[in-house]
């Protein structure tokens, strides 16, 4: 987890998140300024001109290395895509955020097969876990990997182009009956990490499950979720990001822009519009129009974040 | 026979398999039950049973999940048509859930 500190953090202006949505593959995050929007689907030319000025990240999630059902045969398959996309890009981003999920299992093999195909775009990457990457017997895998320099579960902060960046874990003890779940440990840290930082300094937010409750019918939100957001309310910049619903969803309050991505494996239904959350079968032409990775814009003077989400396939 | 090296206190699948296989000499076989895992949800999500009788939860998600009775039993992660089985040697209401998706949740009643 090294930190990409890119120094001057001279922010003096209100910073916030810019949405643009374009349709599957990661989301691609600017900071610029103005109110979040989607540009739907945008082609690479704009996403290279979004990408020439400031700092740019990307988000990947929940590739579900190692599933195999028929929402899609070969996870792995589409992950490579993905990357593929992000290799191509015209202008490099500076790392990549994983908002867990990586593996289905937590199997060795899928750990080492998802590492073999992300290390191929050549980028850093700040992980935090999924639920589904703690299911081995130890619960070691995820750590050996990438828990390295992490507190607690695997929390951790890091600085890149003035922004400050916080990896939470909301994946572990969860309680029967409850959402995803931070802890008071984990809390204590996240107050103690913040404390002393400008007010302008922008914040992201990142970890697997909703930090905002989209669907508690679904296990979709984090059950106190609302005090991690409550100690960064006076920033004026907070962009929350977050996977584990495997489709888009965005939310705008105040000064909070929360946004969760496309996964690279399968997508899953809009909250109450099928039985269960589980993976959904389309249209074997569809499938990679719901995949994607987000890619993220950060620029100095500029009050938002700007984030392009990018289909495997428009 | 395994040991026993799991984190938390739990019976091991390879305990339970080999109670429900030794069951039948002293328990009717119509006395063991089947719960199943569809679409999120335990079916039946609430059941009475006798002491003595072995549960068999079976998945059959695409997702895998988990049985988990607090201090009680532990399932292995189930992944797609998995089994875990428990034989309930004592009297009481055993309230379990899943561990990934801790929304589903359900109860044991042993009388
Ligand atoms: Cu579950």
């Amino acid at each position: 987890m090294s930190g990409h500190d890119h120094g001057d953090d001279g922010v003096s202006r209100r910073k916030v998140l810019e949405c643009m949505t374009w349709a599957g593959t990661g989301v691609l995050w600017t900071i610029t300024g103005g109110v979040p929007r989607s540009l739907g689907i945008i082609d690479s030319a704009q996403a290279a001109t979004a990408a020439a000025s400031g700092m740019t990240f990307l988000q990947i999630s929940d590739s579900h290395v190692g599933f195999d059902k028929p929402a899609n045969p070969n996870a792995l398959g589409t992950l490579e895509e993905a990357i593929n996309k992000i290799t191509a890009m015209p202008a490099k981003p500076s790392f990549m955020i994983h908002t867990g999920d990586i593996t289905h299992l937590s199997k060795a093999a899928e750990f080492d097969n998802a590492d073999r195909i992300i290390s191929q775009s050549k980028l850093d990457v700040h992980y935090v876990p999924g639920e589904h990457d703690f299911l081995d017997e130890e619960v070691k895998f995820y750590r050996e990997r990438y828990g390295r320099g992490t507190k607690g579960q695997g929390w951790y902060s890091f600085d890149a182009g003035g922004v400050h960046f916080i990896g939470l874990v909301n994946v572990i003890d969860l309680k029967a009956g409850g959402l995803g779940n931070l802890g008071a440990e984990q809390l204590a840290w996240l107050e103690d990490d913040l404390r002393g930082k400008s007010k302008s300094t922008p914040i992201v937010l990142f970890a697997h499950i909703p930090l905002w409750t989209v669907y508690p019918e679904w296990g979709w939100g984090t059950e106190d979720g609302a005090r991690a957001l409550e100690q960064v309310k006076g920033f004026g910049s907070v962009t929350v990001l977050n996977g584990h619903i495997h489709q888009v969803m965005q939310k705008v309050e105040g000064n909070v822009t929360f946004h969760t991505a496309r996964s690279t494996a399968f997508p899953q239904p809009a909250p109450g519009a099928a039985p269960s959350p589980g993976p959904m079968k389309v249209e074997d032409a569809k499938l990679r129009a719901m995949l994607g990775v987000a890619s993220i814009n950060f620029k100095q003077n500029e009050q938002r974040l700007a984030i392009i989400d990018t289909p495997l396939q428009g | 026979m395994k040991t026993l090296n799991r984190r938390d206190f739990g019976v091991d699948f390879g305990l339970a398999l080999a109670a429900a296989v030794l069951l039948p000499v002293t328990t009717a076989r119509a006395d063991d039950i089947e719960v199943h895992i569809d679409n999120f949800v335990f079916q039946p999500a609430e059941l009475k049973i006798k002491v003595g009788t072995t549960v068999t939860w079976t998945n059959r998600d695409d997702i895998p999940h988990t049985v988990v009775s607090a201090g009680k039993f532990r399932s292995k992660t189930l992944d797609t048509d998995d089994k875990f089985s428990f034989t309930f040697t004592n009297a009481g209401d055993y309230k379990y859930f899943c561990s990934l998706h801790p929304q589903m949740t359900g109860m044991i009643k042993v009388e």
